[in-house]
């Protein structure tokens, strides 16, 4: 039997009294992974405005943070490793902390550079949009599987800037329309 | 390791498109370019697992979340979350949020002039059990105006936010009521082209779940994007 997923709606502009229990600015992961990181962004509209009603969603797959889909309920952890929600305040802005993940290759053999997935919602989005981070200067970037999907003009649009010489702070806006429009997947 | 949800593509028509000028805050806020198609790599196949620990048993009742009881039609709203195999999506997160009884969100930036319901916060949240069961004790959310045209109210809804198995089963959406006349003149509603599929966000009143003397039951059930890749043995 198969059914069709049920459609999806805007999160509209009140979704802080559903969703911000669960805002977690600092994302967990496996101790001694790599190097903390602090990104930070402004997320912009077609007029170049700053969105102040916007929550993003961060996944991080670390190997130990999903997949797991045996596990019963009891048995998970209280804070998911790996998963981060913030909202943009009046500015548009976001931060949030976590750690630089290593290069992964797939079962598939598909070698993935360093990345976060991005998941994009607000008020004026029907459905929620989907967006990767990537390193600037990261060398495994040039052999990155989906990057390389990307028209090279655009593939800034996925890069994390350093903002201080040691690159423990990067920065990453997101820009909805626009010359400078983020690549958003379709999935 | 456990095998990871397989995920079909989206079909076209069942899912609004993101650009829908009826709906004005799209116009400036939809993406412009093609989207690129993704792999679906490890990244999207994994999601976060949430614990019973982000849930505690009274997130589940919106009208005991304060000292009084909250103004308004007390229901019941339930049912399952289901992947696209048919089979019962276990631990998902159900977060659900919703305005009062007068149609006014306890959110500083609703101006609407409807009175606040000191006891109703809107706010519930919930895991799916063993069945991929759900249930909500709430009051009937009010329809409320808003600024999108001449003379804008949106249908009643129950906001609702789902995380299956996997990123890419990721669902945010909203919960209406049967009858409401509103429907056809939302554009947020009337945004998925297909009248199948748009109906499928209408909740249907349920006698079953109606507890005498005591709350209206309606229905919701959820297919969420995905499948089992590990199919239960008969």
């Amino acid at each position: 039997m198969s059914y069709v997923p049920t459609p999806s709606q805007t999160v509209g502009p009140f979704f802080s009294i559903g969703l911000s229990a669960l805002y977690r600015e600092k994302i967990e992961c496996e101790p001694g992974e790599g190097k903390c990181v602090l990104i930070r962004g402004r997320v912009f509209d077609g007029d170049g405005q700053p969105v102040p009603d916007a929550v993003l969603e961060i996944w991080q797959a670390c190997e130990t943070a999903g997949g797991d889909c045996d596990q019963e309920p009891a048995r998970r952890e209280k804070i998911p490793l790996g998963f981060g929600r913030i909202a943009t305040n009046e500015r548009g802005e976001f931060q949030f902390n976590t750690v630089r993940p290593a290069p992964r290759r797939d079962e598939d053999g598909l070698l993935h550079a360093p990345h976060l997935v991005v998941v994009v919602l607000m008020r004026g989005l029907l459905r929620h949009l989907l967006t990767r981070i990537y390193f600037a200067g990261e060398t495994a970037n040039r052999e990155d599987a989906v990057l390389n999907l990307v028209p090279p003009e655009r593939q800034q649009t996925l890069l994390a800037e350093p903002t201080n010489e040691r690159a423990s702070e990067l920065s990453w806006d997101i820009h909805l329309q626009g010359e400078l429009e983020t690549v958003f997947f379709e999935a | 390791m456990a095998k990871l949800p397989v995920f079909a593509k989206v079909i076209v028509g069942t899912q609004p498109e993101y650009l829908h000028p009826d709906y004005r805050s799209s116009v400036k806020r939809a993406p412009t370019r093609p989207l690129i198609l993704l792999p679906h790599a490890f990244s999207e196949r994994t999601g976060p697992v949430f614990g019973r620990d982000c849930v505690s048993a009274t997130d589940r009742d919106l009208t005991a979340q304060h000292a009084g009881a909250p103004l308004g039609e007390r229901i019941a709203v339930s049912g399952r979350v289901l992947d696209e195999g048919s089979r019962p999506v276990r631990g998902a997160l159900v977060e659900a949020w919703q305005a009062n009884a007068a149609g006014r969100y306890m959110h500083k930036m609703d101006q609407h002039n409807a009175p606040l319901d000191p006891n109703f916060s809107g706010c519930g949240r919930t895991l799916t059990d063993t069945d991929g069961r759900y249930q909500f004790l709430s009051i009937k959310p009010g329809a409320y105006p808003w600024g999108n045209h001449a003379n804008a109210w949106r249908p009643a809804h129950i906001h609702f936010s789902i995380f299956g198995d996997g990123l890419l089963s990721r669902l945010v959406t909203q919960m209406y009521f049967p009858g409401d006349p509103l429907l056809a003149l939302d554009p947020i509603y009337n945004s998925i082209s297909s009248e199948k599929d748009k109906q499928r966000l209408i909740s249907s009143f349920d006698l079953g779940t109606t507890t005498p003397d005591f709350a209206l039951g309606y229905r919701f059930d959820i297919v969420l994007r995905g499948r089992d890749a590990t199919p239960m043995e008969k």
